[in-house]
């Protein structure tokens, strides 16, 4: 029971990760809380499924392409909305609820566009692969293993590619990256593209996992991307991938039957804010963030 | 277009405008004064609603004790969420609150046995008997009805919510004018300079949270009492952003924006209602429903575009960053 619950929770973290990776790295170059990433989530899980489905591409092929409607999506946004509120050097508050307004209107139109039936994905929901004690269904080991793969290249474009140590430059601190020589408007562009195409794959391998998923289905995951994008410290792009691990395994744990009986499953995104207040109260900055220095 | 007519309707859209206004009236003192980013404030209005009908089905309480401690205990759970929350960075502290709310929600529609789980408060009582606990409340209306004369329960309700939401708006606008409101600008204005000048900055940000939570909770039971019936999902967090775009369509920082905020918001939502001309009017009701909040959507990015200040909001004294 113990190695099920891990690899649940290893399925249900790396998902988290992924999204939490697109929120934080948003916020930490642009101090923009996407409130509306969960419906981005949506938008790249449907897309994928409209190719998927009705259309009857492969999950693989279905996956980039939801992906791809994602970061296009996310770039149009940055011209015609986060651009202009830029140029008008809207702070915090303005983004965020802009950002919920965005939130709204994107969850209605997937709504009218897609109604609010369940869809699910064309996979076989009932093949079950069997390594050791640890079954798992055929949806979960192809997010297992996709997200390790994603995770990794993830970590690598980050620490190597000239790209991804611009970005975590820019993160790090603007004033200092742009006056170093960085394009700060085209690293931002790359910025969204890149947390469009997560939350295109974070989105399908959500929707994999819960094997049945509706337009409203990308705002309930927010709120464990939030809480990892706290955990690991707003803007640090490690910490958030790290954050999603532990939330996503501690939140599968904590119904372990041995531990005291277990949590009942409904509150798992209960237990994810509980491990996030004790932490903060810890550590306010969050696990890999800085301390404030005035 | 009969409803367009009807005077029951539009006391209805006046009755709900007067419940946002006390619930937006909280926000408006812990952002627009405070500078706090609550983003849960629709946990509170729960809590006080949950806390009002609890009492009154399972303990037979009276409602005029029943709703006091419904609205003290939204007071004290925003007082309890503030301890820990208040020590974050304010960007935190928006995330923390609104997790906060769905919390709330979570364990509202799964502890059944507390309140009702999803089927509301109609399951509050013992299995197959429908509780209500608004039947004190029934009677307070159709008194008040009898002695101004009027003529219908909406109407009635129109004048007491709003009476109700006069009294706390010049409470409010009373409170921000003494030196106490003084400081909340100035923690609003710079946390640091007002800590320097010896003032208890987390006291002073915790009042305002218990206060501001108290109004929610106030809100709470009024809702309670217009709907006869509620449930969890009557506390998504979308509540939480009407009230936050009241607060900025009228104007931050000034406490008679907020009804203003919350009239326009009442016609701009009713009034979307009426959007059947073509080629709207081949939409089915409930894809209606989706256009609604679409231009709900799309007028909060248009005023955080456009007017941030808000109708009301005075441009140099507090606008939206």
């Amino acid at each position: 029971m113990f190695w099920q619950l891990v690899a649940n929770g290893l399925v249900t973290g790396s998902v988290i990760a992924i999204a939490a990776v697109g929120v934080s790295l948003v916020y930490g170059i642009l101090r923009l809380v996407n409130f509306a990433y969960g419906d981005f989530m949506a938008f790249g899980a449907l897309a994928a499924y409209a190719f998927n489905g009705p259309l009857g591409l492969g999950m693989i092929p279905a996956t980039l392409l939801g992906m791809l409607a994602t970061a296009v999506l996310s770039l149009v946004l940055d011209l015609v909305l986060w651009r202009p509120l830029r140029a008008r050097r809207a702070g915090f508050m303005s983004l965020f609820l802009a950002s919920i307004g965005l939130a709204l209107v994107l969850r209605q139109v997937l709504l009218l566009a897609y109604g609010p039936q369940p869809q699910a994905y064309n996979v076989n929901q009932y093949k079950v692969y069997v390594i050791g004690s640890v079954r798992l269904s055929e949806p979960q080991l192809i997010t297992i293993l996709g997200a390790a793969a994603a995770i990794g290249a993830i970590g690598v474009f980050l620490s190597r590619s000239t790209v991804g140590r611009t970005m975590r430059a820019l993160a790090d601190d603007r004033s200092l990256a742009a006056i170093a020589g960085i394009d700060v408007g085209r690293v931002i562009t790359y910025t969204w593209l890149l947390s469009g195409l997560l939350a295109g794959l974070a989105g399908v391998f959500a929707g994999l996992v819960q094997s049945s998923f509706d337009p409203n289905f990308g705002f309930q995951l927010l709120l464990p991307v939030f809480a990892a994008v706290v955990l690991g410290g707003i803007g640090s792009a490690y910490g958030a991938l790290a954050g999603g691990l532990v939330l996503g395994l501690a939140m599968e744990l904590s119904t372990w039957q041995s531990l005291f009986g277990g949590v009942n499953p409904v509150y798992k995104p209960v237990v994810a804010f509980a491990i996030l207040a004790a932490a903060l109260m810890v550590r306010p900055q969050g696990l890999f963030g800085r301390a404030r220095v005035v | 277009m009969s409803v367009l007519a009807s005077g029951s309707f539009w006391a209805f859209v006046g009755v709900v405008a007067g419940i946002y206004t006390i619930l937006a009236l909280g926000l408006q003192l812990q952002f627009g004064f405070t500078g706090l980013l609550n983003f849960g404030q629709v946990a509170f209005m729960a809590i006080g609603a949950y806390g009002m009908a609890i009492l009154v089905v399972k303990e037979h309480w009276s409602t005029w004790l029943a709703a006091p401690l419904g609205v003290l205990a939204a007071g004290a759970a925003g007082l309890l969420l503030g301890l820990p929350a208040l020590r974050l960075r304010s960007d935190y502290f928006a995330i923390v609150t609104i997790a906060f709310s769905e919390i709330v929600r979570y364990v509202a529609t799964n502890e059944d046995s507390l309140t009702g789980g999803s089927q509301g408060t109609i399951a509050l009582g013992n299995v197959g008997v429908a509780a209500q606990y608004n039947g004190e409340w029934v009677r307070f209306q159709a008194t008040v009805q009898r002695w101004l004369g009027l003529s219908s329960k909406d109407v009635t309700m129109l004048v007491i919510v709003w009476a109700a939401a006069i009294v706390l708006l010049v409470l409010v606008w009373l409170a921000v004018r003494t030196p106490w409101g003084r400081v909340l600008r100035a923690i609003r204005e710079d946390e640091d300079a007002a800590a320097s000048l010896g003032k208890n900055v987390l006291a002073y940000k915790l009042q305002v949270l218990a206060i501001g939570s108290a109004l929610a909770g106030i809100a709470g039971c009024f809702y309670a009492w217009q709907f006869y019936y509620f449930s969890p999902d009557d506390f998504q967090p979308l509540l939480t952003f009407f009230a936050w775009m009241i607060v900025i369509l009228g104007g931050l920082g000034r406490v008679w924006a907020v009804p203003v905020g919350a009239v326009v918001f009442g016609f701009l939502f009713a009034g979307t209602r009426f959007l059947d001309f073509p080629p709207l009017s081949y939409l089915s009701g409930a894809d209606r429903a989706y256009v609604r909040l679409i231009v709900i959507g799309l007028v909060i990015i248009g005023l955080v575009l456009v007017r941030p200040q808000g109708i009301l909001g005075k441009r140099d004294e507090m606008v939206l960053e």
